[in-house]
């Protein structure tokens, strides 16, 4: 290689692994067995922080009575105990809220592997070692070897003891530092004798299990061992960083096809050394064939159990579908560019594999390039779970059908039987066999040929009525019906299971489908949601709740933020208790899963998962199965994909919110702008009149005649009447645009009403020198309106026809009953308005352009449409034909008006 | 102005309660050149206290003075005076000159007005004044014009020639004549017109109103008599 620079992809996978540095550091104290030293070793440790300055806090120490221990932890503060009670016994529990509070630099948490009592967050104590590096909080903590999960089993095999708590490896790999603590085997046993580490029967019992010598030295050599690992790990990183090493390996992926066999965990183990040794990226696969849908609850438990199991060990895991397991891992492999698939030792009989075909040979004749390994797995392990679904599938109704159709066949076979050769009579039986297998299942089936044979041989076989055989060429016949009948009920019903494994695989991805579809068709939040809870509860029968951020981030469900406004069943949400308020909230702020099934918060109502889009969360999606069941892996990988297809659309959804409000805010600051500048004119120029001829009557008032100085004073009145009229409508448009014009409905004669608005026109001399006619008639009917309110419609109408007309051209006023009201008409002789402009008139600040002498702030009409709105009614312009412009307005009257019952 | 308001004390004393100084001075000017005589308070407790010492012939009252609301001062006044009230308010206030003119105010004026319309409500308030403090004040005819009400004789007349009436149509007319000139709210003519119980239906006097002046005037919609003061009640006019 001559380019010496690292390979930058490998160094960014590195800065990746650095970049969290908002992570707290994570160092291990870690050791053979209990009693090397390891709590000691921490507290010292963390004595000499304290002396750095450092803001060091026990979260949890184990001290088991041991007195040297004990001296450590004093002097050091302690966040207190959480007291849990567990069917009737107190345990003390790390309390991880209060040391999150508490935010410490540096937390001592000793024994890494140990599991919560079932009201914690977390599951295990890791867990919540997790989260306080998640906030930044420096962790020392304390691991035996035997607790690692990988080496689980080999230490189970070395001491005969199963270890029940265990840390999944990528937490160990992850810690920033791993100290080793040593003490030979027998200074160790020395030490237990003392009863340094056990009470004293406790001891005697330690000694004759768990600690015999031959058990701590494995126990030290694989501590050693691991440790070297990770050293020698540390080392290869270091020549990779500085490019020493000439050589890159090219990144090796293992495949491991797991199935439901319990020795599946076994294998899972096993791979994740091998990956380890080989420092390669891992994925654990499992294939759904058809024959692995008729699993049994318990085998499907098993498989959800090693996959979450590879999943802890760092693996990635996934699950494909198809109808040969072979088939499908190699063409996965190909994709994925896998170099080495591994898979377990079969341990069905020789026949089964001549029969039905092997995995493993099929595996290897068809891998090319890629390299098999075969583990094998432990023999003790292998009594296998039984396949339940070979007996429950199949009713009791189909035995029947079993026995049915033999005996349909036996009885046409008998009536035809002296036409036929007996060879026919063994095609008749297999058309039977055929018919119970496309319905029955396998049970049926093979019930149908065996007593296919039976039948045949019984009724049709000399000597008759007996089972017994005359001519032992029948026995040729006999086997090749039996087989021929096996064949036949295998192949349909190997067929119907594929149609069946095509349809789920058909629905998953019709799901999935008509999900993206119609989120591409939605664009508001209040469509969005009730779409994907429909969906959600449709895929997976179970009950959905989306919870959204509102304000400071705390999580409401949606439904409470909005409503459903009846765009849901009511059957298909339901409402979170406050604990899975609690989990929900967990979720939306660590960005991960967890609830039921789970290894977070598992005692929650329902699973739930994070709405994440460009890495942010936008909410959060819970989904409450049915009788707590916990979802099968596959169906929480699918529900993944919703979660993410819905966070997508949401986080799209609240884009277009945001853009349309910035759009809706850029017309209103063209509006505003657009008020500033007619408003700045129309009050200006009355102002400019009024200060011009009020201060030429001030100064040269005595030299003016008497004619000027009137004439200047009622310019100056006018002018204050015009601007009076603006002002008033200016407030008057304020107030209708914040809402705040309350319609007070009274029923009132109209003529009353127009009389109010004439006389006030009048008074003002709005109307100049325009006659008015008011024709009314005269059955008119009350009217339910706020007289105040249709007074200023009229006011402005009758003046907007002053404004816009010739003097002395006639402006009337009409009114007729329409089918559901009044409408009222304000009719003048002027020139009309220009065609097309008929919705424009009532705009905001619409002017007619081609005048330039009119005045006026074009909020006259707005403010009509705005009060004969808030009347439920109707304004409108025309053209009359006859000429002149008429402005209508509908007013519907509901209810009939009071009743006069009083004495007359 | 102490010297002239005692030379001249013939001429009727209005005391407005107004804190804007522009509108004071404007008020001053008009009514100062126009014969009467004019003090000032510019807070509610200041006029409540001139009130008292003054003895003015007429109160204008602003309904938004600073120190208090101006329906607790006509309130205030009429528990020891009938002196009469013309309350200040802008439009748009109707409840508020509603609850002033039942609380005692004699009328109205919405801002901004001008001066002709100032000095008719001042005039028929005087002349209201005067009529009810005549010793002829129980005379029982009133005369608008060509209408004429006889209340002893419960007869309307209109030109020469007598109207028929309905009892409530009469009654109402007869709230409205026995204050001529003054602004009736719905209230008080419900209260008058039928007797207390029918207070809140506003909607019997409408539909008698419109009634009374399809028979009394000439142009419904443009009424001579019987003017409406709009979103407040209703008025006889004084003089035609």
């Amino acid at each position: 290689m001559i380019d010496q620079r690292p390979n930058p992809d490998a160094l960014l996978a590195r800065v990746n692994d650095k970049e969290p540095r908002t992570y707290g550091r994570l160092k291990i104290f870690f050791g053979a067995a209990a009693g090397v030293g390891k709590t000691y070793s921490m507290l010292q440790a963390a004595h000499e922080r304290k002396a750095e300055g450092l803001d060091v806090v026990i979260g949890y120490v184990e001290p088991h009575g041991r007195k040297e221990t004990e001296a450590l932890v004093q002097g050091l503060e302690q966040i207190p105990y959480r007291m849990a009670d567990y069917r009737g016994a107190t345990l003390r529990e790390f309390d991880l809220d209060a040391a999150l509070v508490r935010k410490p630099q540096l937390i001592l948490v000793d024994e890494l592997a140990h599991t919560n009592s079932p009201d914690s967050r977390h599951m295990k104590r890791w867990q919540d070692v997790e989260e306080l590096l998640a906030d930044g909080i420096d962790v020392y903590a304390t691991v035996n070897v035997q607790h690692i999960e990988s080496l689980n089993d080999v230490v189970a095999q070395i001491t005969g003891v199963i270890v029940r708590e265990t840390v999944p490896d990528k937490i160990v790999e992850q810690a920033d530092e791993i100290e080793l603590i040593d003490l030979p085997p027998d200074e160790l046993l020395q030490r237990l004798k003392e009863g340094k580490i056990y009470g004293a029967t406790q001891a005697e019992r330690a000694v004759q299990s768990f600690f015999r010598k031959g058990n701590l030295i494995a126990l030290r050599e694989l501590a050693l061992r691991r440790t070297a690992d990770r050293v020698d790990q540390q080392m290869q990183r270091y020549r990779r960083d500085h490019a020493i090493d000439a050589t890159w390996p090219a990144t090796t992926r293992l495949l491991v096809g797991v199935s439901a066999s319990p020795s599946a965990p076994h294998l899972v183990r096993a791979a994740r050394r091998m990956a380890a040794a080989l420092r390669a990226e891992w994925v654990v696969a499992y294939v759904e064939t058809p024959n692995e849908l008729r699993r049994s609850e318990a085998q499907r438990e098993q498989v959800i159990q090693t996959l979450r199991l590879a999943e802890q060990l760092g693996a990635e895991t996934v699950t494909l579908s198809g109808e040969h397991a072979a088939e499908v891992l190699l063409s996965y492999a190909r994709e994925r560019n896998v170099s080495k698939i591994v898979i377990g030792k079969p341990k069905y009989p020789r026949w089964h594999e001549l029969l039905v075909g092997s995995t493993v040979n099929k595996l290897m004749r068809m891998s090319g390039a890629i390299d098999i390994y075969v583990l094998s797995s432990d023999a003790d392990e292998s009594e296998s779970v039984p396949r339940t679904a070979f007996v429950t599938s199949s009713s009791q109704g189909a035995y029947l059908w079993a026995w049915s159709a033999v005996a349909i066949c036996t009885a046409i076979a008998w009536v035809v039987n002296p036409y036929f050769d007996p060879a026919n009579i063994v095609m008749l039986y297999l058309l039977g066999v055929v018919a119970v297998a496309t319905r029955g299942g396998r049970g049926p089936s093979i019930l149908t040929v065996m007593l296919s044979v039976a039948a045949f041989d019984f009724f049709f076989v000399p000597p008759h009525f007996t089972f017994a055989v005359s001519d032992t060429q029948y026995l040729i016949t006999f086997g090749v019906m039996l087989l021929v009948g096996l064949v036949i009920s295998t192949l349909t019903i190997r067929r119907q299971e594929q149609v069946l494994a095509a349809r789920v695989r058909e629905r998953r991805t019709a799901a999935l489908y008509a999900l993206s579809r119609e989120f591409a068709s939605l664009r508001d939040l209040g469509q969005l949601l009730p779409a994907a809870v429909r969906h959600v509860y449709d895929i997976f029968d179970s009950q959905v709740v989306i919870l959204l951020p509102i304000g400071s981030g705390r999580l409401q469900p949606w439904g409470m933020i909005s409503g459903w406004m009846n765009t849901i069943a009511p059957a298909t949400v339901y409402s979170p208790s406050p604990t899975d308020q609690g989990v929900a909230q967990w979720v939306y702020d660590h960005k991960d899963m967890a609830g039921l099934g789970t290894n977070t918060l598992p005692g929650a109502d329902a699973i739930y998962v994070p709405l994440v889009a460009s890495e942010r969360a936008v909410g959060v999606l819970g989904v409450r199965p049915g009788r707590r069941q916990r979802l099968a892996p596959e169906q929480v990988h699918l529900l993944e994909t919703f979660a993410n297809q819905t966070a997508l659309a949401i986080a799209r959804a609240q884009l277009a919110e945001d853009a349309q409000r910035a759009q809706v805010q850029v017309e209103t600051e063209r509006l505003r702008n657009s008020l500033l500048s007619s408003v700045s004119h129309d009050l200006r120029t009355p102002l400019t009149i009024i200060t011009g001829a009020t201060s030429s009557l001030l100064e040269e008032g005595q030299e003016l005649d008497r004619q000027t100085r009137s004439e200047l004073a009622q310019t100056a009145y006018d002018e204050a009447v015009r601007l009076n009229r603006l002002v008033a409508n200016l407030l008057d448009m304020t107030r209708i645009e914040a809402g705040a014009v309350q319609v007070k409905k009274e029923w009132q004669p109209l003529e009353e009403v127009i009389g109010v608005a004439i006389a006030r026109l009048e008074a003002s001399e709005g109307l100049a020198e325009h006659p008015l006619s008011v024709d009314l008639p005269s059955d008119l009917p009350l009217v339910p309106i706020d007289a105040v309110l249709i007074e200023q419609v009229l006011v402005n109408l009758i003046e907007n026809a002053v404004r816009h007309t010739p003097p002395a051209t006639p402006i009337s006023i009409s009114a007729n009953t329409a089918a559901s009201g009044v409408v009222i008409s304000v009719a003048d002789q002027g020139p009309g308005f220009p065609a097309g402009s008929e919705e424009n008139l009532f705009d905001k600040f619409y002017r007619e352009q081609q005048n330039g002498s009119i005045r006026g702030v074009g909020l006259g009409l707005t403010i009509c449409r705005g009060i004969i709105t808030a009347h439920g009614g109707r304004i409108w312009a025309e053209n009359n034909p006859a000429g002149g412009a008429v402005f209508r307005f509908s007013l519907p009257i509901e209810g009939s008006p009071p009743l006069f019952n009083i004495q007359e | 102005m102490p010297d002239q308001a005692n030379s001249a004390s013939s001429r009727p004393l209005i005391l407005v309660i107004e804190d804007e100084l522009p509108i004071r001075r404007f008020l001053r000017a008009t009514l100062t050149s126009n014969g009467y005589q004019i003090a000032e308070a510019a807070t509610a407790s200041e006029g409540l206290r001139q009130a008292a010492t003054l003895q003015p012939e007429v109160i204008m009252l602003d309904l938004g003075l600073p120190d208090r609301d101006g329906l607790e001062v006509a309130l205030q006044l009429r528990t020891w005076t009938t002196t009469p009230i013309i309350v200040l308010s802008a439009r748009g206030q109707e409840s508020d000159k509603i609850a002033a003119l039942d609380a005692g105010a004699d009328d109205y004026l919405t801002k901004p007005f001008g001066t002709g319309e100032l000095l008719a409500r001042i005039r028929v308030i005087l002349r209201r004044a005067a009529l009810v403090s005549l010793p002829g004040s129980s005379e029982p005819v009133v005369t608008v014009g060509d209408l004429r009400i006889d209340l002893a004789l419960r007869q309307v007349w209109l030109a020469d020639q007598e109207i028929h009436l309905t009892p409530i149509q009469y009654n109402l007319l007869r709230a409205l004549a026995r204050h001529v000139g003054k602004v009736m709210t719905h209230k008080q003519l419900l209260h008058e017109a039928w007797g207390s119980g029918y207070e809140a239906d506003s909607q019997y006097v409408r539909v008698y109103m419109s009634q009374l002046r399809h028979k009394l005037e000439a142009d419904p919609t443009r009424p001579r008599y019987l003017l409406t003061e709009p979103g407040v009640g209703y008025r006889l006019k004084l003089d035609v």
